[in-house]
């Protein structure tokens, strides 16, 4: 029904990846999901069909076995044309700092596990000299604080591959997106008392995402109050911002 | 977490879960007193519970579509702009639309909604196969016109406090195009206006926007609009190319509460009178698109907030055909009297209707807005009891102040609902502040 390029939903499960997955859906793109388990999504493809009526796959992908991430996307068949990771978990910062095994799944899961699998895409994206790669990472990247430095220190380290990757591959026709989202009402945040002015919901979030991919931008935060939110954070001097609890 | 229905009066403090699967929607309801909750689209308290509110907009999956059929399948708090997005292009339509399109299924069948169809098609339950629902225990019973048939009429219209609707079959009509033909029939007063109801029962869609505002001879001045889904070679050459695509509108919205001066009996008149005059040079036929046509207010989101942070209420009632012209000219005697015009006042014939709980009957239905104050407040006492002394009855899913004895003064089938609440733990499960302040 369409020619559109397809886009590959990696965290295919979270509601920021199904939200971005029907954004890209109802402008006619087929739709790639991939996540554990992804037969359990059958619910969730059906939905976006019928909505949308394009296509959905579904394929398993773990972000953690890295060691499989060349031969997922092998098995995907063509390769998309645009990719979304929107692979992460937030984890318990005090359980953390406590114990080192759940700090080091939190690390990987949203570090070594996200950038593996960009890596193995760039590099195929880049032989074809097209496409479109989307990071979710994190303000929390931004600074670390003591409430959340170790899902931040792991954003900030995808922060900082994503920004190296748009450098590598600027003159290569491949275009990388950093994605900000700040607070946004997921399952994920479920429980915690976000402000609302700051909270995004994940409708919001897809549409900021395929205008970034459309326009050709860079680093986007969802709500523009979080630019200068983060502006004013990063700049606060160390010596002041360590007796902060923010 | 304060809630509030569209109206935003009253406004409660609520506990509120969101769950994704039917396990969390039953532990839910181990702690009893719940309700269901969709879009917020009810006007008072029907879908707000302090101790246990079940924000059911986590179910919001499509399931199926049987293209041969139109038989939708999806879950309770899918929204039907969302339905109407995803079939109108297919060329299927909701047999049967409330106001707005930000309700959802579960909503809509829980109030049993009517659109300006009525008179032909009936409410929404008409339209639907089956729907499963969540009992007290947290088994979920399949129920039908022909399985579980008590529990699903009960649910046609029951406001939540039959269970928890988790997922609906629903059938769409077949279109053959997004327009709309209207006629605008000017009115001069509310004899007119009846007439062109009585003679228009052919008309699929029909409704009347009342000066409420006018009075003597000009008392119930209307402009009545009918409608007809548009065959496709009626359009010109322009849209019949394409006839399901309208083009996209810019959406206003109010972003913050209008001062409670913004609206006062002035500037209602004047908007009221501006309005008429201008209807009436736009009598006669044109091609309006289905969004404008079934939801002038969407386009303006969160148009609730112009009545001020106060809030506002709506009365509606419905009264029977027979002594239909004499109520309705004492309600709007009434409501010219006391000077608290309506922003919006809306007249609409109701055909017959065979249903448990639910809200039409055969007749004619008037529905006013009002904000907040201690005179409205009065008004709408006054216009209960003109509505229970010509046999009329209240649309629960407006109401947000009437008081227990009134309900029962104008709905015998309380008693039977009462029966039906007391089996299977219904009454101690489920409750919304609406059903504790009506003793549902």
């Amino acid at each position: 029904m369409s020619n559109k390029g397809s886009v590959l939903i990696l965290g295919g499960r979270s509601d920021i990846g199904l939200a971005v997955a029907h954004q890209f859906a109802a402008s006619g793109h087929p739709i790639l999901l991939a996540a554990r388990n992804s037969q359990s999504l059958e619910a969730e493809k059906k939905d976006i069909e019928l909505r949308h009526g394009v296509n959905v796959s579904l394929h398993d992908f773990d972000a953690l076995d890295t060691a499989s991430h060349g031969a997922f996307v092998d098995g995907l068949g063509d390769l998309p044309e645009i990719a979304v990771c929107a692979v992460g978990v937030l984890g318990d910062q005090f359980e953390n700092e406590q114990n080192t095994e759940t700090a080091i799944e939190v690390m990987r899961a949203n570090y070594e596990g996200p950038a593996s699998i960009m890596g193995v895409l760039a590099n195929r994206f880049e032989e074809r000299g097209s496409g479109a790669l989307v990071g979710i990472s994190s303000v929390a990247g931004d600074r670390g604080r003591a409430s959340n430095y170790i899902y931040g220190s792991a954003k900030a380290g995808f922060t900082a591959f994503l920004s190296g990757l748009r450098n590598r591959l600027a003159k290569r026709g491949v275009h990388v997106v950093t994605v900000k989202p700040g607070f946004v009402a997921t399952k994920m945040v479920e429980g915690l008392d976000l402000p609302e002015k700051l909270t995004a919901d994940p409708k919001e979030l897809g549409e900021k995402i395929e205008a970034a991919v459309t326009r050709g931008k860079n680093v986007i935060y969802v709500k523009p109050i979080w630019a200068i939110v983060m502006m004013i954070i990063r700049n606060i001097p160390e010596m002041i911002f360590k007796k902060t609890s923010i | 977490m304060k809630l509030s229905g569209w109206g935003q009066f009253p406004r409660i403090d609520c506990h509120v879960t969101a769950p994704r699967t039917d396990a969390e929607v039953a532990a839910a309801l181990t702690k009893g007193h719940a309700i269901a909750r969709g879009n917020g689209r009810a006007y008072g308290d029907s879908a707000a519970s302090a101790q246990n509110t079940v924000d059911m907009r986590g179910f919001n999956r499509m399931i199926a579509f049987d293209d041969a059929t139109g038989q939708v399948v999806a879950e309770a708090g899918v929204l039907l702009g969302d339905v109407i997005n995803a079939f109108l292009p297919r060329g299927w339509f909701p047999p049967v639309t409330p106001g707005t399109k930000f309700v959802t299924i579960g909503g809509m069948i829980a109030a049993d909604v009517h659109g300006k169809n009525h008179h032909k098609h009936g409410t929404f339950g008409a339209f639907v196969d089956w729907i499963d629902v969540m009992g007290a225990d947290g088994t979920v019973q399949r129920c039908s016109p022909t399985e579980n048939a008590d529990l699903f009429a009960w649910t046609m219209g029951g406001m939540g406090l039959t269970g928890i609707i988790l997922r609906a079959a629903f059938r769409l009509s077949k279109v053959e195009s997004a327009w709309i033909k209207q006629t605008m029939i000017p009115a001069a007063n509310l004899d007119a206006a009846m007439d062109v109801f009585e003679a228009s029962g052919e008309a699929t869609y029909s409704v009347a926007w009342i000066d409420c505002l006018s009075a003597g001879d000009a008392l119930g001045r209307s402009l009545v609009m009918l409608g007809e889904h548009a065959p496709r070679d009626t359009l010109d050459l322009e849209k019949r190319r394409r006839p399901f695509d309208i083009a996209a509108k810019s959406k206003r919205s109010i972003p913050f509460n209008a001062p409670s001066f913004a609206l006062n009996s002035l500037t209602v008149r004047a908007f009221n009178a501006a309005y008429f005059y201008n209807g009436q040079r736009k009598a006669g036929d044109s091609f309006v698109d289905w969004d404008s046509y079934f939801y002038p207010l969407d386009a303006i989101l969160g148009w609730n907030r112009i009545y001020g942070r106060k809030g506002f209420m709506q009365f509606q009632c419905a009264l029977p055909l027979d002594s239909s012209k004499k109520g309705l000219e004492a309600l709007l005697r009434a409501t010219s009297v006391a000077g608290q015009g309506s922003f919006l006042a809306v007249l609409k014939r109701f055909g017959a209707q065979d249903s448990r709980f639910s809200f039409p009957m055969e007749g004619y239905t008037l529905a006013l807005d009002f904000p907040v104050n201690p005179e409205t407040l009065a008004l709408m006492k006054q216009l209960d009891q003109i509505t229970l002394d010509h046999g009329g009855r209240f649309y629960l899913a407006k109401d947000a102040r009437m008081t227990p004895e009134t309900l029962r003064s104008a709905d015998p089938r309380v008693d039977e609902f009462l029966n039906m609440r007391a089996a299977a733990g219904r009454a101690a499960t489920f409750s919304s502040a609406q059903s504790e302040r009506l003793k549902l």
